[in-house]
């Protein structure tokens, strides 16, 4: 009877000790990149470009051309990604796919291409680019990045459409509507909540992921004047600055990820206050 | 009329879109493979995967070391990540207290969003020196702090978040009616959580493993950040290494300009798409068959 007891304290206590670890392991880092991060911000920092003399360590310089780079990807990005994923989705509800094999084969190929890594993404995009002769740039980079975040949009999306309810559906058949009426004008209203929580959510990996933009959108010193030219981002600027002799070049790989941080943190951090105001039954 | 036809060619449109997310898998894994045909026409595959001379500039292709190097890696990892994300789960979903929850779920959803290459800093700021003035020095050896294991136990970190939330899902998804029958007949809640929850969950929680599994196996900046990036066979956990994903990383930009070394990367690239497309691909099959079993009892 002692010894039941006893397994059961030692595991509990195993169990509270791993809990802590992986909350430390979040914790810790969030600290010390807040507080390397905000000892390196200033305005000049988030108001200028990587300068020549900033590169050489002598400052005057800051990381916006990152930050502008990476606003831009992500957003057009999640854009491009958006106007897929949302008929894809609705494709694979049952008012389309009937018979049901094709939009399982589909969901399957899109749950292993999610698996897939971001650098093999990155290393075929380049070889296509190289095939067509297209240079490093922001309209690669979204491109890009369209691809990578198409398996998660679509599948958040389907995940929220699958909730929507039958009677809701029949309804609007029955009142004589066609089918690409029921689903953009009653399903994915219905979803639409849903629908933005996965969007912000795509956006979030979007804009951290860095393997897949290394060789597609390049990088650049300065801000991108139009879809053709190659621009920086902040992922990016954290891996190329945080080795560099130079102490002000490396506060700017700690700025950048600290900024980084941010963003991501409120993507998710909104995109999950979104999720609980709108779930069904939590206030509406 | 004109409802009927926004609707055949809206019909038709999303096949068409659908189609083309269904194939993009397919599509990478071809162009891969036609990019990977000059080096498998020049070099023998035994010669590719199982040498470890990686020499670009002599034309030696050898990617036994990479390869070697990812597993070195992501075996530390899933040997550090999985007891604790298994426990964290379990404590989760069985013993925590609501509030306790309510606290600790967002904070491992935050986690999984942090991007990799502030892991790969946090790892160069703290992990490295750590390893190089305190870890290694206890085991006698020298080194200079960028390791397998310290990318291992930063990878470790990075598969948390997917091992949790996957198989916290599952645990929950075992019905109360099982765990109340155990506790009734006089378990403790330890023997409940194993012999029942555990035990009727297993399926979910393998393919937890495989899915935290490749994603460890294909990330790369972190990795690249902090695992020394030499193409060596790691004969300890204090040996550098180039994983195939840091391989390619590192390599990609300037080696492209030679067509045979370019060829080579990318075939780099095949391989570790085909290994983490298996590994997905046999979790899921697997993951089906048991189901089934479970519904026919």
């Amino acid at each position: 009877m002692n010894k039941r007891k006893l397994t059961e304290s030692i595991f509990k206590f195993l169990m509270i000790a791993s809990t802590a670890v992986v909350i430390a392991s979040l914790l810790g880092t969030m600290a010390i990149i807040t507080v390397r991060g905000i000892s390196a911000l200033s305005v000049d920092m988030l108001t200028k470009t990587h300068t020549a003399s900033f590169l050489l360590g002598r400052g005057g310089g800051g990381i916006l051309n990152a930050i502008v780079g990476s606003v831009y990807l992500a957003i057009g990005a999640t854009g491009l990604a958006t106007l897929i994923s949302i008929p894809v989705a609705l494709y694979l509800q049952k008012d389309y796919s009937r018979g049901g094999l094709f939009a399982r084969l589909t969901r399957l190929s899109l749950d292993v291409l999610w698996g897939t890594p971001s650098i093999v993404y990155g290393a075929f995009a380049f070889s296509i680019m190289v095939y067509i002769g297209m240079r490093t740039s922001l309209m690669a980079g979204i491109l890009v990045l369209t691809l990578l975040e198409l398996p998660i949009l679509i599948r958040a999306i389907d995940e929220v459409l699958k909730m929507v309810p039958k009677e809701l559906k029949e309804a609007s058949y029955a009142v004589g509507s066609t089918r690409f009426e029921t689903s953009f004008k009653v399903t994915a209203r219905w979803a639409l909540p849903g629908v933005i929580t996965g969007i912000l959510l795509a956006f979030g990996r979007a804009i951290g992921d860095a393997a897949s933009i290394l060789f597609t959108a390049g990088y650049s010193n300065y801000l991108p004047s139009s879809l053709a030219d190659p621009v920086a981002s902040l992922p990016l600027a954290v891996y190329f600055l945080y080795n560099s002799p130079f102490s002000n070049v490396q506060d700017a790989a700690y700025a950048a990820a600290f900024v980084l941080l941010l963003m991501v943190l409120c993507l998710s951090v909104s995109s999950r206050i979104l999720a609980k105001r709108f779930s069904i039954g939590g206030g509406r | 009329m004109w409802r009927r036809i926004k609707e055949k060619v809206s019909s038709r449109l999303m096949f068409l879109a659908t189609l083309f997310c269904a194939l993009l898998i397919v599509v990478i894994a071809i162009g891969l493979f036609l990019k990977s045909i000059p080096i498998l026409g020049e070099r023998p595959l035994w010669d590719l995967l199982g040498s470890s001379d990686w020499n670009p500039e002599r034309g030696r292709y050898g990617l036994f070391g990479p390869i070697m190097g990812t597993l070195w890696v992501t075996g530390i990892a899933m040997a550090i990540s999985v007891p604790l994300s298994l426990l964290t789960a379990t404590y989760l979903s069985e013993y925590a207290h609501k509030r306790i929850k309510d606290i600790v779920r967002p904070l491992i959803d935050l986690l999984a969003c942090i991007p990799s290459v502030v892991f790969g800093l946090w790892a160069f700021l703290v992990l490295v020196p750590f390893i190089r003035d305190y870890v290694a020095p206890i085991f006698g050896v020298s080194t200079s702090g960028f390791t397998v294991l310290t990318a291992g136990i930063i990878l470790a970190v990075m598969v948390f978040p997917i091992v949790i939330s996957v198989s916290g899902e599952v645990l929950q998804s075992v019905p109360l009616a099982a765990r109340e029958t155990s506790l009734a007949l006089g378990a403790t809640k330890w023997e409940t959580t194993r012999h029942v929850v555990l035990r009727s969950a297993s399926p979910g929680i393998v393919a937890a493993v495989v899915l935290g599994f490749s994603r460890a196996f294909g990330e790369t900046m972190a990795v690249l950040m902090v695992v020394g990036n030499k193409e060596i066979v790691p004969t300890s956990v204090f040996d550098p290494a180039s994983p195939l994903p840091s391989l390619i990383a590192k390599e990609y930009g300037e080696l492209m300009s030679i067509p045979l070394s370019g060829s080579a990367l990318l075939f780099a690239a095949l391989v570790l798409l085909v290994i983490v497309l298996a590994f997905n691909l046999g979790a899921r099959l697997v993951l089906r068959r048991l189901k089934r079993g479970w519904s026919v009892e």
